[in-house]
């Protein structure tokens, strides 16, 4: 490790004998890796991420990947992108247009010009410039000779040829190895451009190639080529610094979402002592949580990958009869397979987690693209009366919280709980300050107590009722003297024999929509950040929190009146939502769909909402949401 | 009909050791403590709610009684069935029970089995409820040799639904749905069970009441998926649509049994018997050159002669039952927690904090 160049010692050597260049500082940056799929972009996207977060700085990541595991190399759709924004402040989202791409091929610089900035810096690898790639791109000419991206700053490096030689020396390494290296002659390129330090970077290659020591010294002699070489030949008139961002005190971690998710589950079954049971169908992009489950086995996790969604939600119901938690995960098309069961978990008043990583699209649509669409369907998408709480993921941050909550709700409530999260939630990562396993909340009421204290006068009542939660008992098959029955058709309040009678179905209908709206008295009250009494109340839930807390923060820092209002839970709605809604005139409720929060408001209050919809399959972006603040403040 | 007693296991027939021994034991995993119960005592307050005539009393009442022979807490029996006349079983045992939905039973009995291996779970499903809308989940919880007894009611129709056809209906049977016969070829449940692998296949009759009670008791004592189908008359809906082989004057003459290590003998003297001719089974009279050495002795491990036999039907051959199946393999829920166990002995138990802080971490000072 001693090895590493520090790049201020570089920079500021005056026996370096080189021109001394400067070291600007700026307050955020976002860089672009793009390249084809084969590439290793997300790999050099996340271990830059990794430095950068080790640095200090705030920051926020959003993988791109395409829908094709492999489309034929060099063509467009077959281009994968990794996106980071990193500052030295608090953000919420990877932002918007690249300051610097790096683009590993041609067909990687024609699917990102629209995302980078008018005056950005542009990393190519010209030895994949070729005729033939650049017909597989559709260029007709060569875009770095045809003056095509003036206004651009272009930096122009054969990293292929470069990397080649650097480890040419090196027989036990094939050719086509050698040139795979080239990503980490980027990422070293990189690392100079914005003085992160490469010592992690070495420590990951050692640890990942642990087995084959020559791999490690050539992916390590690599990445400190590029890093030299971006000094050495003076590519760049400036180097970037982002200081660290003022985050809470604390020991942090680069997080991902899904593992957000995973690390919930897991600490908080363990809390409550409970069994965690993650039954589950392979659909993306749901699948990382079962993927990551499954490595946990010394945690006691019971992970089973069943045939169908129908199977994975009514094992995990099994799961939950049997005294463990059940808990299954899916995406938009799968959750509408598992509703039928959702219907029995509700029916039968049993605690389950049901992650809905949603994604864009009805049916199949677009299965590696996000969207905010199923909140409806969350909501209502089963037969009859039949009331889920939803608690909605904010950011990759938020998710550990959220799977706590959820799994507290449900084993309190005696519910299945609809987690709501999607494909830019569970891919992003954000720094994430390490939750203290000792101070999370205790899970209320030890279950099989309840129940044990409900058995204790006379015969066994599956279905007497907590009376603040109205929540039944969970009595665990195998305790002797509570031997019940519970199933699908209508039982009688208390005892719970099958009852087609009419006043207790009405008894029961209500009862359960009761239990489901006194979770709202766990909720805290509401806030409103940015302007208080402001003209105009941005309204969100989920995963657009990021980009429109950011708009929120830069229009406020400009002056305009706006407040921004965020919600986890769904279902159901804070109770003091209606008041707080009510003394607003002008609320825009913007959503990655047609308006489905918004219908939700207008029907439960009947107040005004105007929509900000829009459905790419990709986040907003800020400044999208920055113009239409400004322009719904003008409309007076 | 002297093949309807009880038999012994095929399993203990072999003497092979551990494998054996293992099935003798309870399904339930850990060793019962021994109690005594009556059928009364699995039997629930409710009342039971069949046709008068109705096949399903009958496998109550054998079920009910095969418990009391296992020496099992009460407590540790889960019924769990889907939807259907026959799933309303779990009403009627006094056990811990769960009424699910339309052929959903094996997929929320695996988790119950799989989260707590202690129990005995039961799955009751009809012909229509497991082979039609939950055949994909019957098919995926033999195949992963779940610790579940499956017990299929096939009376070859619909009868909560009120006479529509079902996978099991004959060619050409008439109902509400096919007035003029249906077109669908049946599915032979025996069959389909070895081929996805369950580790004890067998077939028996409601009015077969002994061998019923026999079969099962030997089903919950198998560690690993046992099925069992049962024929059962349907007397609103297609009633005696099995008096061809149960009637007591024709049993003899058209059942032949399947017994580990004993040979397909049948008629009411065993004047008759199974032998194979190539690749196809056929009946020959014994006496003359013929003795029973020519007659095929069935061994309950051998797949292929299982599959040789399932799918024969009278009136051509007698209807074979018995067990036609009985291996033993790990269950799936014993090497999910061995998994478990073997893993957390390699790395430690997990340690919530350690994992929290597993990767590159960094501090802010405040």
């Amino acid at each position: 490790m001693a090895q590493t160049p520090s790049p201020e010692d570089r920079l500021d050597s005056p026996e370096g004998g080189k021109k001394r260049i400067s070291r600007q500082q700026v307050r955020e940056a976002i860089i672009r890796f793009a390249g084809d799929s084969g590439d290793g972009i997300q790999l050099t996207g996340s271990q830059f991420t990794n430095v950068t977060a080790i640095a200090g700085n705030d920051l926020s990541t959003f993988p791109d990947f395409p829908a094709e595991i492999r489309a034929p190399a060099g063509s467009v759709p077959g281009v994968s992108g990794y996106q980071i924004q990193f500052s030295s402040y608090d953000i919420h989202t990877p932002g918007d247009k690249a300051q610097v791409l790096i683009a590993f091929n041609p067909a990687a610089l024609k699917a990102n010009l629209n995302r980078i900035a008018p005056n950005a810096t542009i990393i190519v690898n010209t030895d994949e410039f070729t005729e033939k790639n650049l017909e597989k791109a559709g260029y007709q000419a060569n875009p770095l000779e045809d003056n095509s991206l003036s206004g651009l700053r272009v930096v122009k490096i054969p990293m292929t040829s470069i990397t080649v030689k650097t480890i040419e020396d090196m027989a036990s390494v094939s050719h086509k190895d050698r040139e795979r290296c080239r990503n980490f002659f980027a990422l070293g390129v990189v690392c100079w451009l914005y003085g992160r330090p490469l010592d992690p970077i070495e420590r990951w290659i050692k640890n990942k190639f642990a087995k084959s020591p020559d791999f490690v010294e050539a992916n390590t002699r690599v990445l400190k080529a590029g890093f030299n070489y971006a000094e050495t030949v003076e590519l760049f008139s400036v180097a970037y610094e982002v200081p660290p961002a003022k985050l809470r005190p604390g020991r942090y971690k680069n997080l991902t979402g899904y593992q957000g998710i995973v690390y919930g589950m897991v600490a908080a079954t363990q809390k409550a002592d409970l069994k965690l049971v993650y039954c589950s169908y392979p659909i993306t992009p749901a699948t990382e949580i079962l993927q990551e489950l499954s490595s946990l086995k010394n945690f006691g996790v019971i992970t089973m990958q069943f045939e169908d969604e129908i199977a994975s939600m009514n094992a995990a119901i099994g799961a939950s009869f049997a005294g463990g938690l059940g808990a299954t995960g899916t995406s938009g098309p799968g959750l509408a397979l598992k509703s039928e069961a959702l219907g029995l978990a509700v029916i039968t008043e049993l605690p389950i987690i049901v992650v809905d990583v949603q994604r864009a699209g009805p049916s199949t649509g677009m299965p590696t693209k996000t969207e905010q669409a199923d909140l409806l369907f969350a909501l209502f998408g089963r037969p009859s009366e039949s009331p889920v709480p939803i608690v909605a993921v904010a950011s990759a941050s938020d998710a550990f919280d959220c799977a706590v909550e959820a799994t507290r709700i449900a084993i309190k409530y005696m519910t299945p709980v609809i987690l709501l999260t999607d494909l830019y939630t569970v891919f992003g990562s954000e720094p994430w300050r390490i939750a203290d396993v000792n101070a999370l909340p205790a899970m209320d009421v030890s279950p099989r107590l309840r129940a044990l204290k409900a058995g204790s006068n006379g015969g066994f009542q599956p279905y007497a009722r907590d009376e603040k939660t109205l929540a039944r008992p969970w009595a665990l098959p195998g305790t002797p003297g509570l031997e019940h029955r519970i199933g699908g058709l209508e039982k009688s309040n208390i005892l719970g024999h099958i009852s087609y009678d009419p006043p207790n179905h009405d008894l029961m209908v209500k009862m359960r929509a009761e239990k489901v709206a006194r979770i709202a008295q766990e909720l805290p009250p509401t806030e409103i950040v940015g302007k208080a009494n402001p003209d105009l109340l941005v309204v969100s839930w989920g995963s657009t929190f990021g980009p429109i807390r950011t708009a929120v923060e830069r229009s406020v820092e400009q002056g305009l009146s706006i407040g921004h209002l965020h919600l986890r839970w769904l279902n159901p709605l804070p109770s003091d939502l209606g008041s707080i809604l009510k003394k607003h005139k002008r609320i825009l409720v913007p959503e990655n769909n047609l308006g489905q929060l918004s219908f939700l408001i207008r029907a439960n209050y009947l107040v005004e909402t105007i929509g900000y919809n829009r459905v790419t399959g990709q986040p907003f972006s800020v400044s999208e949401l920055q113009d239409e603040f400004k322009k719904q403040l003008s409309k007076r | 009909m002297a093949s309807l007693a009880p038999q012994k296991s095929a399993a203990a027939d072999r003497q092979d050791g551990g494998s054996a021994a293992r099935s003798q034991e309870s399904g339930a995993a850990s060793a019962p403590a021994a109690v005594k119960l009556t059928r009364k005592d699995f039997l629930s307050d409710q009342e039971v709610r069949w046709c008068p005539g109705c096949g399903d009393y009958s496998i109550l009442n054998a079920a009910t009684t095969a418990f009391t022979h296992l020496n099992i807490p009460r407590e540790r029996f889960v019924v769990v069935s889907g939807i259907g006349c026959s799933s309303r079983f779990p009403y009627y045992v006094n056990t811990y029970g769960f009424h699910t939905l339309h052929g959903r039973a094996p997929a929320v009995a695996t988790g119950v089995a799989a989260t707590n291996p202690d129990l005995l779970v039961w799955v009751m499903t009809g012909d229509g409820d497991g082979l039609a809308i939950g055949g994909n989940h019957l098919m995926h919880a033999m195949r992963r040799n779940v610790n579940l007894k499956i017990i299929l009611f096939d009376n070859r129709i619909y009868g909560l639904t009120k006479g529509q056809y079902s996978p099991t209906s004959r060619l050409g049977q008439v109902n509400k749905t096919a007035p003029f016969g249906t077109v669908e070829p049946p599915v032979d449940p025996v069959s389909l069970a070895l081929t996805c692998g369950a580790t004890f296949v067998a077939r028996s009759a409601a009015i077969y009441q002994k061998h019923l009670v026999d079969i099962l008791g030997r089903a919950a004592a198998h560690k690993g998926c046992a099925f069992i189908q049962v024929y059962q008359n349907c007397p609103v809906y297609n009633d005696g649509a099995f008096e061809p082989f149960t009637e007591k004057d024709v049993r003899d003459d058209q059942n032949v049994e399947v017994a580990h290590g004993k040979p397909l003998l049948f008629g009411k003297n065993k004047e008759k018997g199974i032998r194979v001719a190539g690749h196809k089974p056929e009946i020959v009279q014994l006496g003359g050159s013929v003795t029973e050495k020519d007659v095929l002795t069935y061994d309950s491990t051998d797949r292929s002669l299982a599959h040789l036999l399932a799918h024969l039907q009278p009136p051509e051959f007698p209807m074979p039952i018995g067990v036609f199946r009985e291996v033993a393999q790990p269950s799936y829920e014993s090497l999910i927690h061995k998994q478990i166990s073997d893993v957390t002995a390699k790395r430690g138990p997990g340690d919530l904090a350690k994992l929290l802080n597993s990767g590159e971490t960094w501090e802010i000072k405040g």
